[in-house]
């Protein structure tokens, strides 16, 4: 079983990753998680059954899913190679644009020295690529006490660090 | 100059026991090249042709006394006593070992500096006006900003994985001395209607492999949202930018892709989002910054130093070098001095471990203490009194640094190219020295003016050619090593990509090449015309005639 970084500890994974759904085919009744074009073609049924999750490419576009972050578990993020970074703004883009509450995680080529950097976009839970150490993966998601940007996480350094008030007008 | 609080030192200090862990991790086996390779750029470390190198950022440019004692140390104990400052102006250093790079970058750490950035695909080091805060031509001073977007840059946890490196120049003049309409974003600073700050946006510019003048997106955007849109320019490019091919994963590619006007609005829907958000930069924060680039204690001075006058009028060498070397300040009585690191027979850019510990005691005495790096590979003292200009001179020509070139021919701009890069079709260097000692005829070159020369090894274009006046781009030909040359180049606000003149040379060709491109615009050129002016007024045909003729 896969081991699923989730809430500072290394958990067993209950959802099952479908990577491929063939047209017509019969869905297993155990937790998956669905590729977009699966979850969309099978929508009203799949939201009905409250254990089916999708994941989404870098290149899909997290705005199909708008009428279904209120119902979705969770929403898998996949990067198929360590430095394609689309996913994180996939991830901001899903918690920031489209208020998505729900499981947030990454799969795919995740190792540890991206785990801060994920963390900070909005993802909670985190599948490490096959071998990978996951006590070293808990750890880096501490490689940095804090940041200058704004972020999923905390309002940009500027805004905390008594040089200027809380953006009172800030549109959320 | 700004000055690292605890949060920003916290920041370092934690990137430094982050690469030391990378760094032990690979060591020990437990990341594979590959998986190091990433991690290792991200922080300036290149596997090279004979060991690493390692880049070490020096924001906009700008370096205090004690930071260029250290680059001096850096040089002597892990490097051969020497360091490089590239057209990025950064420093390189070409023979660190990989397992001292932790130890380097702590040290660098205790002078608030770091290599956070300076390679990958990621926002790379922010360029910006090497004449910044002395200029008389400036809006506003770019330094509180390049500053802010330091920071912004700094591990902005969306964007560390772009397609490609991106690059963001700025400028707060009127000309532009950071050539930012060849950057990925080039920022100018300009007033509203109400005369309130703000910048100009320019995107998709670039050179290497495809070069591009890039395009104005936004006359002027308010300064408070700089950062938004930049979160949208960056948000944009991160999402779309293309990824299947490297050579087309540069920003300027999508931009002319989408083209720019509809590239133009995707931005301007994605910063709809974020406009006026958490991220709108309040003037709170901008006068902190600003607070850390107050003028120094300049002194009232008549502007018109009598000695200064004298020692021009009565001392030639001193005279050519004031010309050349020396630009005006925007407080009387003051100057702004260009140390030349082109001298013939050293690689242009390369300065000696002594050279920049003396360096650094001389902008102690003579400038305020801080110096900056120029992106034509030079060091400049911004607040020399004119009275104290003949005793700096001085003291740079016993140093080496006083060659009296800049803007001129042998001010080459020249990447390390095939002598250090792996990435090189072709040496750079010793093209660049047969060039300098061709043209040794200090009368000749003061008499042709300002040329800029820009070699590149290979198309990567690190050495700016498609800008230069003349450009020389090192090419393979059944591994042979050749030279392909374009005129008519310029960097500035008129940026314009240089034209081919025609088929490459071999390397002991090109003093002669030059020359000939010489020869025929002194017989062409009007009174007070430039080089790349009569390029420009007669085209390129007459000097491709006179090359080739006598070539071929």
């Amino acid at each position: 079983m896969p081991q699923l970084i989730k809430g500072g500890a290394v958990i067993d994974d209950r959802w099952i990753l479908l990577r491929e759904v063939a047209a017509g085919s019969v869905m297993p009744q155990v937790p998956v998680i669905v590729p977009l074009a699966a979850w969309l073609g099978a929508r009203d049924d799949l939201r009905a059954r409250g254990d089916v999750g999708v994941w989404l490419s870098p290149a899909d576009d997290p705005a199909l899913l708008t009428r279904d972050v209120a119902a979705l578990p969770v929403i898998a993020v996949d990067f198929p190679k360590f430095a394609d970074g689309r996913g994180y703004s996939t991830g901001r883009l899903l918690r920031e644009r489209f208020s998505y509450s729900g499981e947030l995680r990454a799969i795919g080529d995740i190792a540890r020295d991206q785990m801060y950097f994920l963390h900070q976009v909005g993802f909670d839970a985190y599948v490490l690529r096959d071998g990978k150490d996951a006590q070293g993966a808990l750890a880096s998601l501490r490689d940095f006490s804090d940041g200058y940007q704004q972020s999923n996480r905390r309002t940009p350094w500027f805004r905390r660090s008594g040089v200027a008030a809380p953006n009172a007008e800030a549109k959320q | 100059m700004y000055r690292y609080d605890a949060f920003d030192q916290r920041v370092v200090d934690e990137r430094v026991a982050q690469f030391r862990d990378q760094t032990r991790r690979f060591l020990a086996g437990e990341l594979t090249e590959d998986e190091f390779r990433p991690l290792r750029l991200q922080n300036g470390l290149y596997i090279q042709k004979y060991a690493p190198m390692l880049r070490v950022a020096i924001p906009y440019g700008l370096l205090s006394s004690r930071q260029l004692r250290m680059l001096a140390h850096i040089g002597r104990k892990y490097d051969k006593g020497y360091g490089h400052f590239t057209t990025r102006q950064n420093m390189q250093f070409n023979w660190p070992r990989l397992e001292e790079v932790p130890d380097i970058l702590a040290e660098l750490a205790a002078v608030e500096m770091h290599a956070i950035q300076t390679s990958g695909n990621c926002v790379r080091n922010i360029t910006s006006d090497h004449f910044a805060g002395a200029a008389g031509d400036e809006v506003v001073d770019p330094r509180p900003y390049n500053e802010l977007i330091r920071q912004w840059s700094t591990f902005h946890p969306e964007f560390a994985y772009l397609p490609r490196k991106f690059k963001i120049a700025i400028t707060g003049a009127t000309t532009d001395r950071a050539a930012i309409r060849v950057h990925d974003i080039g920022l100018q600073a300009v007033r509203g209607d109400e005369g309130d700050i703000g910048f100009r946006v320019v995107v998709g510019g670039g050179l290497g492999r495809t070069p591009i003048v890039g395009h104005v997106i936004r006359e002027f955007l308010p300064r408070a949202e700089i950062l938004n849109y930049l979160d949208a320019i960056l948000r944009v490019y991160n999402r779309f930018g293309r990824r299947d091919n490297m050579y087309k994963a540069r920003i300027k590619i999508l931009v002319k892709e989408q083209t720019p006007a509809i590239f133009a609005q995707h931005v301007e829907a994605e910063w709809e989002h974020l406009r006026g958000g958490e991220a709108t930069v309040p003037d709170e924060e901008i006068a902190r910054l600003a607070a850390h680039f107050t003028p120094p204690p300049y002194e009232e001075l008549s502007g018109d130093d009598a000695t200064f006058r004298s020692a021009v009028a009565d001392n030639r060498a001193f005279a050519n070098w004031v010309r050349r070397n020396v630009f005006p300040h925007k407080v009387p009585g003051y100057a702004i001095v260009t140390l030349s690191l082109k001298k013939t027979g050293v690689p242009p850019g390369d300065a000696s471990s002594d050279q920049m510990d003396t360096a650094a005691d001389l902008v102690d005495a003579y400038s305020f203490g801080e110096l900056t790096v120029s992106h034509e590979q030079n060091l400049i003292f911004t607040d020399v009194r004119q009275s104290q200009l003949l005793a700096l001179w001085s003291e740079l020509k016993d140093l080496g640094l006083a060659t009296p070139n800049i803007g001129l021919l042998t001010d080459i701009v020249c990447c390390p190219g095939g002598d250090f890069c792996s990435l090189a079709n072709a040496k750079s260097i010793p093209i660049a020295e047969a060039i300098q000692r061709r043209f040794d005829d200090l009368d000749y070159l003061h008499d042709l003016g300002e040329i800029d020369l820009n070699i590149s090894g290979c198309m990567n274009a690190c050495g700016h050619h498609h800008v230069g006046h003349i450009g020389v781009l090192g090419v393979d030909k059944n591994g042979a090593e050749w030279y392909q040359v374009t005129i008519g180049g310029t960097q500035g606000e008129h940026a314009t990509i240089g034209k081919v003149i025609g088929p490459s040379f071999a390397a002991h060709e090109m003093p002669d090449v030059v020359a000939r491109l010489l020869d025929i615009y002194v017989e062409l050129r009007h009174e007070d015309e430039r080089f790349v002016d009569t390029v420009r007024r007669v085209g390129i045909d007459p000097f491709k005639e006179r090359v080739y003729a006598a070539a071929h």
